[in-house]
């Protein structure tokens, strides 16, 4: 019994992680439609930077701010800078493009930080909550941090005006124009909270995944199960799915097909999913018009 | 507005050059004199890289450039061939050349299974699908239950075939003729699939999925059957990369190797049968050169870091989506037709 609660805890920790990166990739999906590939190299990226700061001398939290606003600044350049002179281009053109920044961020990380693996701090005392060695604190820091986001985004989005301008740029392009919003710049904003919520995950989990160049590969399959279980088109959704992903993959793991099928277990998800329910759990089917 | 024509085109004379260049190709082998001492064979290896390269491209395009599926994972492909020939070779004793029609085949099978999800899949979702079975795939292939098969983590080493005595060629030399052949009969066979009933009906599948439906073609069954060929013509080339490169291991197979067919797909050309060519040598060229575009940037630039090549690669890839979408051939064939259509146009 002991064994299977600290699986569901591990479980909904990793969990809480694949959330954030679901979180990114609809933010990104809601408003244009796309499947930022880039999404686990961005957070990647991210936590290299917070690493130099932590390596710099800045205290823990205040790096934690500080890469949060530069990878929202990040986000935002890139898809003023690159994606946006391609916003009527085929979507081969994007997925070629996406491709190409996961390669630059990766390769960049390596050649400024090197391949070699690095330990990241963790903010959280490395000790029990309950001392009965079933739940740490690490791991339900990480799911707070994770829950608080989800809370700030709720209300930024329910209740002020730039939230409802971003939604209502996502819904109905065209109306938002006529209604006076740039939509453009509500795209950009997207990515750049995408960009911002990426580098949270990857502050998260570097402490128990260490830090290296290829540590967001697996977690970004991960996190397109759990956007896709959820409905890509819902934030609720995608933190919903990323848990359940987390867990399943968790319990799955451990009792039935081991460690080292985890990522055929994801490709199964993600396959299972397109196929059987596109739209996920908590997604709209979308109605083609004929 | 005149309707142009080409005749130059439409008079066999691409089929012409088509032919002087894979006769070209093929006296390569005799050029020893013309390189430094020692380093022929280097430059055989590198022209069998570039030709199994070009091969796979070749598969990639079929099903982006001809029939508009968007394949992120045919490295997996690339993988189940070159394993398929390994295995074969070393637990069954057979022939290297025998391998070869069964990785097509075996790879066939698994791109026509894969091709029923992604025939509900479309542009983005189906790039996320093909992802992540990139992604899986060395995992897979180092799952210990079939490591009595794969060799597990250290893969497989295997023999180097030698030339036949009657042949008279050194080993590169031979397995350089091997690749040209396999490349010139892929390249024949999917032209010839282009110009039939098949190709149009997947080319008019890419342009307009509802209307090719409406004129009575199968969807359904030419996008599966289209991934099928594919993913066998990218496993042939697998195959043909165990045999040269002698050993195969799952870190081979990353998700790095799909990038680099786009790469080379994109370089070359999409839906361009030359740019498969010049795609393939492209990618070989950037990964052997890589350390010297490395020291020129870092000295024309005094850069503090080493550029590597997928930073090449990524920068390369955006810049051609901005100025030349369809890649190198494109540009090619439009100076070309514009330079032919001008001609015409005078009495």
């Amino acid at each position: 019994m002991d064994f299977f609660v600290q699986q569901l805890v591990a479980g909904l920790t990793s969990g809480a992680i694949y959330a954030c990166v679901a979180l990114g990739l609809v933010m990104i999906f809601v408003s244009t439609d796309h499947i930022n590939f880039a999404q686990g190299e961005m957070a990647m990226f991210a936590t290299y930077l917070a690493w130099a700061m932590i390596n710099a001398g800045f205290e823990y939290w205040i790096a934690f701010g500080l890469t949060i606003l530069i990878s929202f600044a990040g986000g935002l350049f890139i898809q003023r800078v690159i994606l946006k002179p391609l916003e009527t281009a085929p979507v081969l053109s994007l997925v070629v493009c996406f491709i190409a920044l996961l390669s630059i961020f990766n390769a960049l990380a390596g050649m400024i930080w090197s391949y070699t693996i690095k330990q990241f701090p963790t903010p959280f005392p490395a000790r029990d909550l309950f001392g009965n060695g079933l739940v740490s604190v690490q791991q339900i820091g990480i799911v707070g941090v994770t829950l608080l986001m989800l809370g700030i985004l709720t209300v930024f989005f329910r209740y002020t005006t730039l939230g409802l301008a971003m939604r209502a740029a996502a819904q109905n392009a065209t109306s938002a124009r006529m209604m006076g919003i740039r939509v453009s710049w509500m795209l950009a904003l997207g990515w750049g909270l995408a960009a911002a919520i990426g580098a949270v995950a990857g502050m998260l989990v570097a402490p128990i995944v260490f830090l290296d160049p290829n540590m967001m590969t697996g977690i970004l399959v991960y996190g397109f199960a759990g956007a896709l279980v959820g409905g890509i088109g819902n934030p609720l959704g995608a933190v919903v799915g990323g848990f359940i992903v987390g867990v399943l993959e968790n319990l799955v793991g451990s009792y039935i097909i081991g460690n080292e099928l985890k990522l055929t277990f994801a490709l199964a998800i993600v396959i299972g999913v397109l196929l059987i329910k596109p739209a996920g759990l908590f997604g709209r089917v979308v109605v083609r018009r004929v | 507005m005149a309707a142009v024509t080409n005749s130059w085109a439409t008079k066999g004379g691409p089929g012409v050059v088509a032919i002087a260049f894979w006769a070209l190709l093929a006296l390569l082998p005799f050029g020893e004199r013309f390189v430094a001492e020692g380093s022929f064979d280097y430059y055989l290896f590198m022209g069998q890289a570039m030709l199994i390269n070009a091969i796979a491209i070749l598969g990639l395009n079929l099903l982006i450039g001809f029939n508009g599926q968007i394949s992120l994972g045919h490295s997996a492909f690339f993988a189940v061939g070159a394993y398929t020939a390994a295995i074969l070779m070393n637990f069954a004793g057979w022939p290297y050349w025998a391998t070869l029609p069964i990785a097509a085949i075996v790879c066939f099978v698994a791109g026509y299974l894969f091709g029923f999800p992604a025939l509900k899949l479309e542009g983005h979702y189906l790039a996320l699908a093909t992802f992540t079975l990139a992604i899986a795939v060395p995992q897979l292939l180092k799952y210990k239950p079939i490591g009595k098969w794969t060799g597990g983590v250290g893969g497989l080493l295997l023999d180097k075939p030698e030339a036949p005595e009657w042949t008279g060629l050194g080993q590169d030399q031979f397995l350089y003729y091997l690749c040209l052949i396999v490349s010139i009969l892929s390249f024949w066979a999917v032209r010839n699939l282009l110009r039939g009933r098949g190709g149009r009906a997947m080319m008019a599948i890419r342009d307009h999925a509802m209307a090719a439906g409406t004129m009575g073609i199968d969807t359904a069954r030419y996008k599966t059957v289209t991934f099928g060929i594919s993913a066998g013509i990218t496993g042939i080339s697998g195959a043909l990369s165990a045999i040269t490169v002698a050993f195969v291991a799952p870190d081979s197979f990353t998700l790095q190797l799909a990038v680099s067919f786009l790469v080379g797909l994109v370089v070359g050309g999409i839906a361009s049968l030359p740019g498969c060519l010049i795609g393939g040598a492209f990618i070989v060229l950037i990964q052997n050169s890589s350390q010297s575009i490395s020291d020129w940037m870092k000295s024309t630039f005094s850069l503090r870091y080493d550029v590597p090549a997928w930073a090449i690669y990524g920068v390369l890839l955006i810049a051609l989506m901005y100025f030349m979408p369809r890649g190198i051939m494109g540009g090619i064939e439009a100076v070309f037709q514009r330079l032919t259509t001008r001609r015409e146009r005078q009495p």
